[in-house]
């Protein structure tokens, strides 16, 4: 066992959601170095034989940037962040993302709290554990962490919290806070 | 570069269009890579080679993940996709799917994760 773990290189993906704006870049920038990511999937994953591109001169692929950063645990253990675009018609690239993610980050503004229901229902169907990170921004009205999870309607064990991202502190709690919550459904579903 | 011609800046956007680097496809030769799939080179490189599939080669000396090439190459997932496509099925590199070890369901990786976390 311990010589396969220490053999095979182990990345886990967690996902960074939420509406446009809400932080999602500064998250992952808190706690990792970051990247932009290129896709061009909007051409390629759905305009297939549909479009017909001859003769067209208009730009007709969106580049969608991901937010990507990295955080290596050690030599052969990596956790990759993917910020993603929060809205519906992104979704075809949460349907990748998600896939086997250890779970995701739904980042929440209390001024636009609806900003943040597509990400929550998309994980609640999809079963994958998330947390929502309610990122307090100067001058947003405190609400208090029961009235997001009743606004929200989420079930009792998705853990909500507090949090600034810009504080690598702050952006650092809510990732254990994750990957404990990973940990406990994980250990409850056994 | 104050030498190259002027009119070859960015706002012309890419001189060479990603998808004419792969031809127009827009999908790779069986399964897909995931974006964490570990890429690694193997065997040896025969000369012919695109610049962008040495490239690909020579960041995969140790391993890397499909995203991490992305960036590195500064080029879509989507086109180097299709580039490792063509790669492994000329045996040039080996990939490794992140599944394969079940990482997600392994309670120590994730206990070991949270105390990587912590001393962030």
């Amino acid at each position: 066992m311990d010589s396969v773990l220490s053999e095979d290189p182990v990345a886990l993906k967690i996902l960074i959601a939420g509406g446009f704006g809400v932080g999602k870049t500064t998250l992952v920038g808190s706690v990792s170095e970051i990247k932009p990511l290129r896709t061009e999937e909007v051409l390629s994953d759905r305009g297939i034989g549909i479009d017909d591109l001859d003769g067209v001169e208009a730009k007709n692929t969106t580049t969608v940037a991901m937010d990507f950063g990295r955080i290596t645990i050690r030599d052969g253990l990596v956790v990759y962040l993917f910020g993603t675009p929060g809205q519906e018609r992104f979704w075809f690239m949460w349907d990748e993302l998600s896939y086997g993610a250890l779970g995701a980050v739904v980042i929440a503004d209390t001024r636009r709290l609806t900003d943040c229901f597509p990400s929550v229902d998309y994980f609640e169907q999809r079963g994958t554990p998330f947390v929502v990170a309610v990122n307090c921004f100067d001058g947003a009205a405190r609400h208090s962490v029961d009235d997001v999870r009743i606004a929200l309607d989420l079930d009792d064990d998705v853990p909500v919290m507090l949090c600034d991202v810009r504080r690598r502190a702050s952006a650092k709690e809510v990732m254990i806070a994750l990957v404990e919550h990973s940990l406990r459904t994980l250990t409850s579903a056994n | 570069m104050s030498d190259s011609p002027r009119w070859f800046d960015e706002d012309a956007g890419p001189v060479v269009r990603p998808y004419a680097l792969i031809r127009g496809r827009t999908r790779s030769s069986g399964d897909t890579f995931d974006l964490v799939a570990s890429v690694r080179a193997i065997g040896e490189s025969p000369g012919e080679l695109g610049p962008e599939q040495q490239l690909i080669l020579r960041a995969a000396r140790s391993p890397i993940s499909v995203a991490d090439l992305a960036v590195e190459l500064d080029l879509p997932v989507g086109v180097v996709r299709v580039l490792l496509g063509d790669l492994r099925d000329q045996g040039l590199i080996s990939v490794t799917s992140p599944s394969a070890g079940g990482a997600r369901s392994n309670e120590r990786i994730l206990k070991e994760v949270i105390n990587g976390l912590r001393a962030l």
